[in-house]
């Protein structure tokens, strides 16, 4: 089975608060993600890549255009008019699209066994398989000797790990990212980046990655797009494969030396900081 | 000028700005977090000297016995009270009632108002239609509305329990609203991100952040039922610890008037020890995330 979701022609505009001008976060935004993507979106602050997420998770909806998910074997769906009523149409957050958070976002409450393994709890499965598939996934983050801990006596990068742990538990076909590892150390912070692509690897998960780091941004995503503020929109998109060399010969430091990887990330940063000269 | 004037002034406007600077915090605490460190020592000097004011004021006859009587005559009160009782009943009977009817009062209204609180959190409609109601009797002083409560509920326990209870609703209601809202919309996002249904995020997300608001509120509102308790057993009371210290009053018994404001003091002061003792095992995250 594979996944899809669809953006057509997209656009957001908050309402004007107190006479000001409407904020256009984002306009014209198409783009398709199947089974198999890393997407990796870039930008400055304000070019509405978190908005272009929520959208997607279901936090909030387009001004214009239309988010579709689609499950289709082999064939292509067909193109679907912009605005019309879709079957298949974003139309809330659901289970298939997982979300980890800035913000670690955790329940205080529950333990970190607990809060990983609250969404198969929500959704009914029972406590012997949840907290099995629950300690998979704190073994894959390296947190295994600390599921019996409070959210609140992990460091911030525990916590994060936490977050990541939940959102896979889960199984979604889609994890949408909001620079997930933003507020990491820069070992954590690689080892991170490899086990995500290797998840990817062996799930075909579709993923949609927000960050601000350029290296990571190259080394993650099948595909990166750019974005710019005022109004927000996508104005470049790359194809890339640094991800797949890098799971080839599972040497990181390798892959972000090779030419093309430095030619690559000269070309993103100018193309970024042109967008910044212009702004 | 000489020498020495210049240095000693250096060295108080040195220890001048020192106390203008925060102190480092010790292992443990939060640099910079307003009150820090520990106050027991503190709060039992303050005891101890007000006993020993009091003591010294009444011994060495500073005021008249029936202004403040001794501590020994309030500690010979509360033996001869406890043995013979006072105003037709004993000293257990009078806490007794007066427990009975705060607590049952208290129940009461945990059950209601918490859920009517949660209720306005979470519900544009629940919150419009009751909001006007509770804001406008929340600010009301019970003996306003006392003589009105008599008149629906008659003289029987029903217009005690009544009035206390309406005391407690509104710090109830309030801080479960205000609980509710205190939610991180991160968490929301989080569990309906993982299938939850909106009773789920209720159950699961909302009820859990609110409770130590609900706590606090319980704490605040058993307050506001002690105070309430001399008001509500100020008509038709034949025990209670209120009627207990209105009657000695009619009689001028200054001492049993102090002992029943030590008893109920002492109740309440009791009852909020239990309450941060169950807020540490409830709610051990609070302050920390």
């Amino acid at each position: 089975m594979s996944h899809s979701l669809k953006i057509h022609d997209v656009s957001v505009v908050y309402p004007s608060q107190q006479g000001g001008q409407p904020v256009t976060a984002l306009t014209g935004v198409n783009l398709s993600i199947e089974s198999g993507d890393f997407v990796v979106a870039l930008g400055a602050s304000g070019c509405g890549k978190t908005t272009l997420l929520n959208l997607m998770a279901g936090f909030i909806r387009p001004s214009s255009g239309a988010l579709t998910l689609g499950d289709y074997r082999g064939q292509v769906p067909q193109m679907i008019e912009p605005n019309s009523q879709l079957r298949d149409q974003i139309t809330g957050p659901g289970a298939e699209r997982g979300v980890v958070f800035q913000k670690h976002a955790l329940m205080p409450c529950l333990n970190v066994l607990d809060n990983v393994a609250l969404g198969l709890k929500l959704r009914g499965v029972g406590r012997r398989e949840r907290e099995e598939r629950a300690m998979r996934f704190l073994e894959l983050t390296g947190l295994q000797d600390f599921r019996s801990h409070t959210i609140y006596q992990l460091s911030g990068g525990m916590q994060q790990r936490v977050g990541i742990a939940r959102a896979l538990t889960n199984d979604p076909h889609m994890l949408l990212l909001d620079e997930p590892l933003g507020a990491l150390d820069a070992l954590t912070r690689e080892r991170l980046q490899e086990l995500l692509l290797e998840i990817w690897q062996s799930t075909r998960k579709m993923m949609f990655f927000i960050t601000h780091d350029v290296e990571e941004a190259l080394f993650m995503g099948t595909r990166l797009i750019i974005m710019s503020p005022r109004p927000g929109r996508i104005t470049h998109e790359f194809s890339l494969d640094f991800g797949r060399r890098f799971l080839e010969c599972r040497d990181a430091r390798a892959v972000k030396s090779m030419p093309d990887f430095i030619a690559m990330r000269e070309q993103v940063l100018s193309i970024i900081h042109g967008d910044e000269e212009a702004a | 000028m000489s020498m020495f004037d210049q240095q000693q002034r250096q060295a108080v406007m040195r220890t001048l700005q020192e106390l203008r600077r925060g102190q480092s915090a010790k292992p443990g605490e939060q640099y910079g977090a307003p009150g820090n460190g520990s106050s027991l020592l503190l709060s039992c000097i303050t005891v101890v000297a007000f006993l020993a004011l009091w003591f010294a004021a009444t011994n060495l006859g500073w005021v008249k016995p029936l202004f403040l009587p001794s501590p020994q005559a309030v500690w010979e009160q509360l033996i001869a009270v406890s043995q013979d009782g006072f105003a037709d009943a004993s000293l257990l009977a009078h806490i007794g009632w007066s427990a009975l009817r705060v607590f049952s009062a208290f129940a009461l209204a945990v059950l209601t108002a918490i859920p009517l609180g949660i209720m306005m959190g979470v519900n544009r409609v629940a919150r419009g239609i009751f909001d006007p109601l509770v804001e406008f009797y929340r600010p009301l002083p019970p003996l306003a509305y006392l003589p009105l409560v008599v008149i629906w509920m008659g003289i029987g326990e029903g217009s005690k329990v009544l009035l206390i209870y309406l005391a407690m609703f509104a710090p109830l209601a309030l801080s479960a609203r205000a609980g509710v809202r205190s939610v991180a919309i991160e968490q929301i996002h989080a569990a309906y991100s993982m299938g939850a249904s909106r009773s789920q995020v209720l159950r699961y997300v909302i009820m859990p952040a609110a409770l130590p608001e609900m706590l606090t509120g319980m704490r605040i509102a058993i307050g506001f039922g002690w105070t309430t308790l001399v008001a509500a057993e100020m008509v038709a009371a034949t025990a209670g610890l209120g009627f207990m210290v209105l009657s000695a009053s009619k009689f001028m018994v200054t001492e049993v008037v102090i002992m029943g404001i030590l008893v109920i003091g002492l109740m309440a002061l009791l009852f909020d020890f239990a309450m941060r003792w169950l807020e540490r095992r409830l709610v051990p995250w609070k302050g920390k995330v």
